[in-house]
C-alpha cells in the first residue's frame, strides 16, 4: 500500500546545539572538535564526536596564549586553503577557514583576525577572466549595514593588519585594485591576464626578492623556489607612469629569474610573460602582498622535483620547503608587533 | 513579458595582444589550409534582463570590462576596418554556459538584488573577426573544426557587413505528457523496432521478457488503475536499467568457452563472479589469515574503500567515458572526470575527500592524414579535445591530476578510451556512523543536490552500450561544470560531518532513475514526485526528467528531523537542494508527477527480471612468427627513434597543462629531476600535513600484446602496474603479520563487441575468447600477489561504423593500482642521482621481443611475447622492498616499452648524467637492449652499498656499468661500443618527439 510521508517529528530534540560559529574549531592537539565549512586535514579527521559548547569554551580558555590567527577564504570555487592553512599551523599560527559566505553575511568578522588570505583556485570557474567574479562580490555585495566586503578589507589594513594572495587570491587582490593601489583609491592599475604561452602551465620557478621592497612577507629573502600552476598569470601594467611608480617604490617585491638567478623575460623562466618579469605585488604599506605562484605548495623538501637529488647530494639538507619561510616571517612579525605594543618601551618601529 | 534583449561586446584594445585571435588563424592554416589573414577574438554577452542604459554600461564596465585590457561597446559588433568576414559562435538552447551564468550572478552582485535564477538572463558567446573574406563553407568549416562542436554550439558566419546574431531559446515543446507504449501482443520484428527505434539497447530477448512481464501483471495493474502497457517512463526505466552499462550482462553471461587448437572445451558462469569477485574472496581470505582484514568495500557502492588506518578510509574508483569523447571530446573528457569524482565522493554516507586523479587515454594516430569516415573526428582533434576536458575538470575543481599514460594505437581513431581515476580519503566514522555504509529507512525523504535538469544526456546509458554510428543521437551529449560540481563538493563534506545525511549516491548514466533506483533497494522502494525536480528549461517530459544525465547533481537520503538543518545549509552554501520523494518498502519504485502516475515498477523485477545471455568463444592461436632483422643494425639510432617514437616520447606539453601539484602533497609527479624531464613510474602522495603515510599510484595498459596473446597481454598489464609501484618504494600487500599494508586495484575492461553475429560480427567468438583470456589473467594476478580488486568497470561495445566500414579497438584492460606508502621520504624517483653510483639491472631478460616498440620500428610484430613469471616476481618484489629499507637503492625505474635502452636513456633525463655500461654475455644485443621482458629494473646503488646491495639480490641483480658525470650514454657488449650517443641530445630527441610538437610547446607567442 502505499505510504504517505511524514513530517518531521517535532518532539524529536533537535541535535545538540553546539552553538555552531560555522567556521572550524580546533584543539590544541590540532584535532578537529568542531568542522568548519572545510576542515584542514583530510586523513585524520577526529572521529570524537562533537563537543558541546562548554567542553568546547574549555579548551579554549586554555589554549588563550595570543596566537596570531589567520583567516583563509574559500567557497566558490577556491581550491587550495587545506595547503593554506597548513602553512600557517606549521609555523606555529591558528589557521580557520571559513566560506566567504560566512564573512559576506556577518557570520564571521575578519577584524577577529590579524591575517587576511585569498587562496588560489577557479573562483567561479574563472569566467569572465580570473578572479573578477569574486571580486565584483567583494567590491558590491552590501550586508545588512550596507557595507562591502572591500570596505571592511581597507579598514583592516589601516589598522596595520596583513593581507595575503596566491594566485587566484592575488588575482582578486587585483581586480579589487588592492594591489598595487598607488592612487589609494582602489582603482585597478594593472592587470593578469592569458599568458603570453597561451596555456595554463604547472612548472617550479625561481624567484628574486626586490632588494627594495618593504613588506615583512619578505623580510631576509633573496631567493625562493616554487611551482607556477596559472593560465592567466601575467602581469601588464596600464601606462608608463604606473611602471615607474611601481618600481621606484619597489612594489614589484618578486621577480621571475633565470637559472643564474638574474631577472628574465624568458620562457620557461619567466612562464607568462609578465610585465617587469614581475611575479608579485605589494601595495605601498606593504601590508597587502599577492603573487602569482604557490608558496603554500612547498611546505616540505619533498614538494621540490629535484628533492631526491638533492637529499642524496646533501644528507643534512633542511626537510622544510622555501614557501614556509614568508609565513613564519609575517608571523613573526605580528607577533612581535603584539609583543611590542604590550610592552611600550619598545620601539614601534620595525625595519625590514 | 520579455526584457528587450541587449548586448555587450569586451573587445582587446589595440596593442594588446590577442593571443586567441593569433592561435585561431595558425590553426586553420596548419590544419584546414585556410588563410584569414589576422584574426580579432571578441566577447559577447546578451543581457535579456531588465536594465537601464546607465546599469547597462555601468555593469559593463565595472563588472566585465578590465579596464587595463578592454574597450566596450554595448548594442553594436564593433570590429577593425580591416576585417571582412566573421563568426559567430554561440550556444545551443540548454546547453551548460558557465560564462553567462557567472557573468549572471556578477550583475546580481552588482544591481545588489538576488536575480531570479530559474531564467537564464545572459548568454555568452564569441564573436571572431577574419581578415580574409572567405566563403561561408570555409567559415562554416573553419567554426566547426576548430571553435566548437556543432552538437553543442550553433555558428553564424558571413561577410561582415551582414552580422547575424543568434540568442538560444531554450524550452517550449512537450508538455508534462505520459503516454503508453504498445507492447502486449506485439511480434518479435515489432519489438527489435520498438527497440531500436527509441534507443533502449534491449535484444530481442530482453524485449521479450518485458512483454511477457506486463502479459503476467495485467489485472493487478488494472486493478491499481495502471494502464495495462508500459508507460514510456517504465520503458525507459527498464531500458536504463537493464543496459549493459548498469547490468554489465556480458560479464555475467553464462559462456561456453572452445580452444580449437586442444579442443579443449569449459563453461564460465559469469566472468565476473569466476575471475574477479572470487578471485577478491580468495585473496581476502588470505589476507585475513594473516591480521590484514583492511579490505573494507568491494565491488558494491560507487567505488572500493580499503582502511588506511584507524581512523581513515582509502575511496578508489576508475571509469571510462569513451562514447561521448568520440563526439564530443572535451565535454566528453570532462563529464568523465567530474562522473568519475562523484564516486568516491558518493560512497557510503558521502562526502569523502578527494586526493588525486589520474587518467589513461587511447588515441589514433593523431598525425593520421588519411580519409575520415562521416561525423568520425580526426584523432588529432579528439587527442587536444580531451586533454582540454582533463585540463579543465581537474584543474578546476582543485583535484591534482597526478599522473597517467597516454597510448597510441591506429584502431582507437574511431572510439578513443578514455578512463578517469579518483582517489579519495574518508574518516572511517561520519557523525558516529561507519562511514562506508549506505543506511536508508522508509520515510527518509530524497534529495537531489546540485545543478539542474535539461534535456542533455537522455540516454547515455543506453547510448553507451551500442556501437557508434553516423547517426549518434546529439542528446547524449553533457557539458560538465566544474564549478556547480565544487559547490556541491564543499557542501557534502560538510554536511556529511554534521550528520545531515544517511547516504548518497551520484547521478551519473541513467540520472535520477540509476541513482534513486538503486538507493531504493535499499529501502525497498520509493515515490519520485517528478514535479518538483527543478528544470534548466520547460518543456521535459516526465520521463526525460527522471532518465536526464545533466551533470553535477547528487541524490541524497535524509532523515526527515534534518531536513531543515540541511536545506539551511543548502542555501548558505549556495548549492540547490530539493525534496523530490521519500523511500519506501513497498517493493515498488513508484514516480509521479503532480499526482499522475508515471512509472509503478515492481522492484524484483526492475532489478532481477533481466534474462541471461548465454555467449559462445572460441580460441585459437594467432600463427605469428619472428622476423629476421638485418644484422647491422645501429643500435644508437635506433635508440633515438625509439625515444622521438609516438608512444614512448615526452608528454610533457600534456602534463604542464595539468595541475599536478594543488593540496601540496603529490612527493612523486609525474616529471621529475632538476630537469623537471625525468618520467616516473608511479605517482606518490601522502595523505595530509600531519603525517608522512602517502598512497602510490599507477597503471599498467599494454593493448599490443594482445595481438599476440590476450592472457599475456592481461598478466603483463597487471605487473606493470605492480613493478612500478615497487619501483617508487612500495611494498607487496599481506608479506609480514598485519603489515596493514593496503593495496587496492580497479579493472577496466575495454573491448569491441565480442558478441557473435554471423553477418554482423563474425569474429565475436574469436574476440570473446579473448576477454575470457584477459581474466583467467586477472584471476592468476590476484592470486599470485595477494592483490585485491576493490572495483572496476567493463565497456562492451568499442567500436565505430559508419560508411560500411567499422572501426573496433584492440581488446584493452587497464588496470590501476594504488598502494600504501607507510613513509614518503623513502620513496625511490626513477632519475641518476649520483656520478660514479653503480648500474644494476634487476630481474631476468629474455628473448621477448614480440609486440615490442623495437619491433614497431621495423613494422614487424614477433611472435614471442612477453610473458610474466610471477613467482619469480614476486620474490624480486620482495627483495627490492628489503633493500629500501636498508637505504640500499638510489634510484629505480621499470623496464617497458623500448626495454633496458630506453630506461637507461630516461634515468639520465633528470640531471644531465651519463652512464657506462657493459651488458653481460648472453642473449643477443638487440634482445639485451630492446626486448620488453616483464618484472625487471634499472637501478643504481652508492658505491660504499655495492657490497651488501649484491649479498642481497644474489643472482637477481646484474652488474650493468655506472653513471658517469660526463653525459654520454655508452652501451658496451663484449668491449665494444653498442650505442653511443650524448644523454642532452636523447632528451632533445625525446623532448621534441610527436606529442609535444602536436600540443604545441609553450613559449612566448610573439605579438604581431
Amino acid at each position: 500500500m502505499e505510504q504517505t510521508p511524514q513530517l518531521p517529528d517535532q518532539h524529536t530534540p533537535p541535535r545538540p546545539q553546539h552553538d555552531d560559529p560555522g567556521h572550524e574549531i580546533v584543539n590544541r592537539e590540532g584535532q578537529i572538535v568542531l568542522p568548519g565549512f572545510k576542515s584542514v586535514d583530510p586523513g585524520h579527521e577526529s572521529t570524537e564526536p562533537l563537543k558541546s559548547k562548554t567542553e568546547q569554551s574549555e579548551k579554549q580558555a586554555t589554549n588563550n596564549e595570543k596566537r596570531v590567527r589567520a583567516l583563509i577564504l574559500t567557497g566558490f570555487g577556491i581550491n587550495c586553503e587545506e595547503e593554506f592553512a597548513a602553512a600557517y599551523r606549521l609555523v606555529g599560527a591558528e589557521a580557520t577557514i571559513v566560506h566567504l559566505n560566512q564573512v559576506l553575511h556577518g557570520h564571521v568578522s575578519i577584524h577577529d583576525y590579524d591575517i587576511l588570505n585569498f587562496p588560489g583556485g577557479f573562483s567561479f570557474g574563472d569566467d569572465l577572466g580570473s578572479g573578477v567574479v569574486l571580486a565584483n562580490k567583494l567590491r558590491y555585495r552590501r550586508n545588512a549595514e550596507g557595507r562591502t566586503l572591500l570596505d571592511d578589507i581597507r579598514e583592516f589594513v589601516a589598522r596595520g593588519k596583513f593581507v595575503l594572495g596566491i594566485c587566484n587570491g592575488f588575482q582578486v587582490l587585483v581586480k579589487l585594485g588592492l594591489l598595487p593601489d598607488l592612487s589609494g583609491t582602489v582603482t585597478p592599475e594593472v592587470t593578469l591576464t592569458h599568458n603570453a604561452s597561451g596555456r595554463y602551465e604547472d612548472r617550479w620557478v625561481k624567484l628574486t626578492v626586490n632588494p627594495r621592497a618593504t613588506t615583512p612577507f619578505l623580510k631576509g629573502l633573496t631567493t625562493l623556489e616554487v611551482p607556477v600552476r596559472h593560465g592567466e598569470g601575467r602581469l601588464i601594467i596600464q601606462d608608463e607612469a604606473t611602471r615607474a611608480a611601481i618600481e621606484a617604490r619597489g612594489l614589484n617585491c618578486l621577480t621571475y629569474a633565470d637559472f643564474d638567478g638574474a631577472p628574465t623575460d624568458v620562457y620557461p623562466f619567466n612562464p607568462n610573460g609578465a610585465d617587469l618579469n614581475c611575479a608579485g605585488l605589494t601595495d605601498t604599506t606593504g601590508r597587502v602582498f599577492g603573487l602569482m605562484p604557490h608558496p603554500e605548495a612547498f611546505l616540505s623538501l619533498y614538494n621540490h622535483p629535484d628533492w631526491a637529488r638533492r637529499k642524496r647530494a646533501t644528507p643534512g639538507l633542511s626537510e622544510e620547503g622555501d614557501g614556509v619561510w614568508l609565513f613564519r616571517n609575517i608571523v613573526e612579525h605580528v607577533q612581535a608587533q603584539a609583543t611590542a605594543a604590550a610592552a611600550p618601551s619598545v620601539s614601534h618601529e620595525f625595519s625590514s | 513579458m520579455e526584457s528587450p534583449q541587449r548586448t555587450i561586446q569586451l573587445l582587446l584594445k589595440p596593442g594588446q595582444h590577442d593571443g586567441e585571435g593569433q592561435r585561431v588563424a595558425e590553426a586553420a592554416h596548419r590544419h584546414l589550409g585556410l588563410h584569414t589573414g589576422r584574426v580579432q577574438s571578441t566577447a559577447l554577452y546578451t543581457v535579456r534582463y531588465p536594465l537601464t542604459d546607465q546599469q547597462l554600461r555601468d555593469f559593463a564596465t565595472h563588472c566585465l570590462q578590465d579596464p587595463v585590457l578592454h574597450e566596450v561597446a554595448l548594442d553594436e559588433f564593433r570590429h577593425g576596418a580591416p576585417y571582412q568576414s566573421y563568426i559567430l559562435v554561440a550556444k545551443l538552447p540548454g546547453v551548460t554556459d558557465d560564462e553567462g551564468i557567472s557573468a549572471q550572478n556578477a550583475l546580481g552582485d552588482f544591481l545588489n538584488e538576488p536575480l531570479d535564477t530559474h531564467t537564464q538572463h545572459i548568454f555568452s558567446k564569441r564573436l571572431y573577426f577574419l581578415e580574409e573574406a572567405l566563403p561561408e563553407s570555409s567559415l562554416r568549416q573553419l567554426a566547426q573544426e576548430l571553435l566548437g562542436n556543432k552538437l553543442i554550439n550553433r555558428f553564424e558566419v558571413g561577410p561582415i557587413a551582414q552580422i547575424r546574431d543568434y540568442t538560444p531559446r531554450p524550452g517550449g515543446g512537450a508538455e508534462s505528457v505520459t503516454e503508453t507504449v504498445g507492447l502486449v501482443g506485439l511480434s518479435d520484428e515489432a519489438l527489435l523496432k520498438l527497440s531500436k527505434d527509441n534507443l533502449y539497447a534491449l535484444n530481442l530477448e530482453e524485449m521479450r521478457a518485458v512483454r511477457d512481464h506486463y502479459t503476467s501483471i495485467r489485472e493487478e495493474r488494472q486493478a491499481a488503475g495502471l494502464p495495462q502497457d508500459p508507460t514510456d517512463c517504465e520503458l525507459e526505466i527498464i531500458a536504463q536499467t537493464w543496459s549493459e552499462h548498469c547490468k554489465h550482462k556480458e560479464f555475467s553471461a553464462l559462456i561456453k568457452y572452445k580452444d580449437a587448437d586442444t579442443g579443449e572445451e569449459f563453461e564460465v558462469d559469469s566472468l565476473f563472479k569466476t575471475y574477479i569477485k572470487d578471485a577478491t574472496a580468495e585473496v581476502d581470505r588470505q589476507l585475513r589469515a594473516n591480521g590484514n582484514d583492511w579490505l573494507i568495500k568491494v565491488f558494491s557502492d560507487n567505488a572500493g574503500a580499503v582502511r588506511i588506518n584507524p581512523e581513515s578510509l582509502f575511496v578508489w574508483k576508475v571509469e571510462t567515458h569513451n562514447s561521448p569523447s568520440a563526439i564530443d571530446p572535451y565535454g566528453g573528457a570532462i563529464t568523465g572526470i567530474l562522473g568519475n569524482n562523484r564516486d568516491p565522493l558518493a560512497t557510503g554516507i558521502g562526502g569523502a575527500r578527494l586526493l588525486f586523479n589520474t587518467n589513461v587515454l587511447c588515441f589514433g594516430n593523431p598525425e593520421f592524414n588519411g580519409t575520415l569516415l562521416s561525423n568520425q573526428l580526426h584523432p588529432r582533434r579528439i587527442f587536444e579535445g580531451v586533454r582540454k576536458g582533463i585540463e579543465d575538470g581537474g584543474n578546476k575543481s582543485g583535484v591534482p591530476t597526478v599522473n597517467g599514460s597516454i597510448v597510441f594505437d591506429d584502431r582507437y581513431a574511431g572510439k578513443p578510451l578514455v578512463y578517469c581515476g579518483t582517489g579519495a580519503v574518508m574518516p572511517m566514522q561520519l557523525a558516529g556512523l561507519d562511514s562506508w555504509e549506505k543506511n536508508i529507512d522508509p520515510q527518509d525523504r530524497i534529495i537531489m543536490a546540485g545543478g539542474r535538469v535539461g534535456k542533455d544526456g537522455i540516454h547515455g546509458a543506453t547510448f553507451s552500450s551500442i556501437e557508434l554510428d553516423e547517426t549518434s543521437p546529439a542528446t547524449a551529449v553533457q557539458i560538465g561544470s566544474p564549478i556547480t560540481q565544487k559547490l556541491a563538493m564543499d557542501f557534502l563534506i560538510l554536511a556529511t560531518r554534521r550528520g545531515l545525511i544517511k547516504c548518497s549516491t551520484d547521478n551519473g548514466a541513467g540520472g535520477l532513475s540509476s541513482s534513486i533506483g538503486e538507493l531504493a533497494t535499499i529501502s525497498c522502494g520509493a515515490v519520485v514526485e517528478l514535479e518538483k525536480v527543478p528544470l534548466k528549461y520547460p518543456g521535459l517530459r516526465p520521463w526525460e526528467i527522471f532518465v536526464s544525465e545533466s551533470q553535477e547533481r547528487f541524490s541524497l537520503a535524509v532523515e526527515p528531523a534534518k531536513l531543515d538543518e540541511l536545506l539551511a545549509l543548502g542555501r548558505e552554501m549556495e548549492v540547490e537542494l530539493t525534496d523530490i520523494g521519500y523511500f519506501t518498502s513497498d517493493g515498488y519504485l513508484d514516480v509521479r508527477f503532480a499526482g499522475e502516475p508515471v512509472a509503478h515498477l515492481d522492484m524484483h523485477f526492475l532489478h532481477d527480471g533481466v534474462p541471461r545471455k548465454v555467449l559462445e568463444a572460441e580460441w585459437s592461436k594467432p600463427t605469428a612468427q619472428e622476423p629476421a632483422l638485418a644484422a647491422a643494425t645501429d643500435y644508437t639510432d635506433a635508440l633515438t627513434r625509439l625515444l622521438g617514437s609516438l608512444n614512448i616520447c615526452s608528454r610533457e606539453s600534456v602534463i604542464r597543462q595539468y595541475d599536478h601539484e594543488v593540496k601540496g602533497r603529490t612527493i612523486i609527479k609525474p616529471l621529475m629531476g632538476a630537469t623537471g624531464q625525468a618520467p616516473q613510474d608511479a605517482a606518490v602522495v601522502r595523505f595530509n600535513f600531519e603525517s608522512w603515510e602517502g598512497v602510490a599510484v599507477s597503471n599498467g595498459i599494454l593493448p599490443r600484446f594482445g595481438d599476440l596473446d590476450a592472457y599475456h597481454m592481461s598478466a603483463g598489464a597487471f605487473d606493470e602496474a605492480v613493478r612500478q609501484i615497487v619501483a617508487v618504494g612500495g611494498k607487496l600487500p599481506n608479506l609480514t603479520y598485519g603489515d596493514g599494508n593496503f593495496w587496492s586495484v580497479n579493472d577496466n575492461f575495454c573491448v569491441p563487441d565480442s558478441v557473435y553475429d554471423p553477418v554482423g560480427n563474425p569474429d565475436g567468438k574469436q574476440k570473446l575468447a579473448k576477454l575470457v583470456r584477459m581474466c583467467q589473467a586477472l584471476r592468476d594476478a590476484t592470486a599470485a600477489y595477494c592483490i585485491p580488486l576493490t572495483s572496476g568497470k567493463d565497456s562492451m561495445k568499442n567500436d565505430f561504423k559508419a560508411d560500411g566500414v567499422k572501426i573496433s579497438v584492440p581488446p584493452t584492460v587497464l588496470y590501476s593500482m594504488t598502494a600504501k606508502v607507510e613513509d614518503v621520504r623513502r620513496t625511490i624517483t626513477s632519475d641518476f642521482k649520483q656520478a660514479d653510483d653503480v648500474v644494476y639491472l634487476l630481474g631476468e631478460t629474455y628473448d621477448e621481443l614480440g609486440g615490442s616498440e623495437f619491433y614497431q620500428l621495423f613494422g614487424e610484430l614477433g611472435a614471442n611475447v612477453p610473458q610474466v613469471r610471477f613467482e619469480q616476481a614476486k620474490a624480486l618484489y620482495q627483495l627490492v622492498g628489503e633493500a629500501n629499507d636498508q637505504n640500499l637503492i638510489q634510484s629505480c625505474h621499470d623496464l617497458s616499452d623500448g626495454g633496458l635502452a630506453v630506461a637507461l636513456a630516461e634515468a639520465t633525463f633528470g640531471y644531465g648524467f651519463g652512464a657506462e655500461v657493459e651488458l653481460p654475455e648472453g642473449l643477443p644485443v638487440h634482445v639485451q637492449l630492446f626486448s620488453e621482458s616483464h618484472s625487471r629494473f634499472v637501478a643504481t646503488v652508492a658505491p660504499e652499498d655495492v657490497v651488501a646491495f649484491e649479498q642481497h639480490f644474489g643472482g637477481r641483480a646484474t652488474l650493468l656499468g655506472r653513471v658517469t658525470q660526463d653525459g654520454q650514454l655508452t652501451v658496451r657488449y663484449g668491449g665494444q661500443p653498442v650505442i653511443s650517443a650524448s644523454t642532452a641530445a636523447l632528451r632533445h630527441e625525446w623532448t621534441n618527439g610527436p606529442v609535444n610538437r602536436i600540443i604545441g610547446f609553450g613559449h612566448h607567442e610573439a605579438a604581431h
